[in-house]
């Protein structure tokens, strides 16, 4: 386990490295991913105790988004004085991307031939 | 009660208080989450959040203080980001076979996002300030408070907006699709991923392995895709 906790982090710490050095519009962690992603490709599996590593850590993801969410305090005054104009435009502009992104996939996927199973 | 006091002052100081306070407040939301029997208006992080905003203001402490605490758990993020990996991978070849649909679903779903948030905020009033810390908000946060940065909005503004999309979507995105007869677990993982980022999949992945990975795979693409289009949109309406 151990060891798979260092590689997670050595890839991260490249990820943000090569995000640095080649300035990416994106997260290091993101990169990172990428990286792990290719490596399990090469490898043709997870080893177990990745796996474990990672049910542990993204069972709980949710937890992991508290500490940016108290952030809310900051803003609790602008946020009450418009808090309508705010909620509206949250609400609708998420729901109707959700909406749009899930229909567009359902259709396209109806339309569109499938790849033969390999 | 000076002891008492004494003690308080000085486990107020300490990261251990804030920390345990984050994870017991955790702990009892999901507890929470899991007696109403998973209720959407029980959203664990809003909970959590809920009340460890409470406890913050009742005590009188400031948010640096408490994420001297909670930056163990923040950095998590980042590894917990890396092996998403691992169940994208389980997932490849389906996801492989399906690459343009999923493809052009999330091009469409961030376009939708960027311009509704523009558009709807503009037409009720809000300022441009607040219009480009919105506009980012489907991203992931580290990407949003950049691109905000980038086209003259507020960071940690935009990192707010990011995680109140993310309640959202997580609360009111699968009833929604559910009742307008949308049953394939995939499909709504991935437009929550693309949508509502880390906490929608984090809420996918309490679904199934396979939403959770459609909805990481969402998460990371809209995450590049966003940082691309927000400076592209804001350009193009005069914002930037």
């Amino acid at each position: 386990m151990i060891g798979f906790i260092a590689l997670v982090l050595v890839l991260q710490l490249v990820g943000e490295m090569v995000v640095r050095l080649a300035a990416l519009p994106l997260p290091g962690p993101v990169v990172g991913m990428g990286l792990l992603f290719m490596a399990l490709m090469v490898r043709g599996g997870a080893p177990a105790g990745l796996s474990r590593l990672a049910n542990t850590l993204l069972g709980h993801l949710a937890l992991l988004f508290v500490p940016a969410g108290v952030g809310v305090i900051a803003y609790l005054g602008m946020l009450a004085e418009a808090w309508l104009a705010l909620g509206i435009t949250l609400i609708a502009s998420t729901l109707l991307g959700t909406v749009v992104t899930a229909f567009t996939l359902r259709w396209l996927q109806r339309r569109l031939p499938r790849e033969p199973e390999s | 009660m000076n002891d008492f006091y004494a003690t308080w002052v000085y486990l107020a100081e300490q990261p251990l208080l804030w920390l345990t306070l984050t994870v017991s407040a955790y702990a009892l939301a999901h507890w929470l989450f899991l007696q109403a029997r998973e209720f959407p208006l029980f959203n664990p992080v809003l909970v959590a959040v809920a009340l460890v905003v409470l406890a913050l203001m009742l005590t009188g402490t400031d948010y640096g203080t408490y994420f001297e605490g909670a930056q163990f758990v923040h950095f998590l993020l980042g590894p917990a980001t890396v092996l998403l990996a691992v169940p994208l991978y389980a997932q490849a070849q389906r996801l492989k076979r399906q690459w343009l649909p999923l493809t052009l679903a999330l091009l469409a779903g961030s376009v939708t996002v960027i311009l509704s948030a523009l558009l709807i905020g503009r037409t009720l009033g809000l300022d441009s300030g607040t219009l480009l810390s919105l506009m980012p908000k489907s991203a992931t946060t580290p990407i949003a408070m950049g691109v905000a940065e980038q086209v003259g909005g507020e960071p940690s503004l935009a990192a707010v907006f990011v995680i109140l999309t993310g309640i959202i979507g997580a609360m009111a995105g699968v009833p929604l699709l559910r009742a307008l007869g949308e049953r394939d677990a995939d499909t709504k993982g991935f437009a929550l991923g693309v949508v509502a980022h880390g906490i929608a999949t984090a809420r996918a992945f309490q679904h199934s392995e396979r939403a959770g990975a459609y909805a990481g795979l969402g998460m990371g693409l809209n995450a590049a895709l966003t940082a691309l289009l927000v400076p592209l949109v804001a350009w193009l309406f005069g914002l930037y």
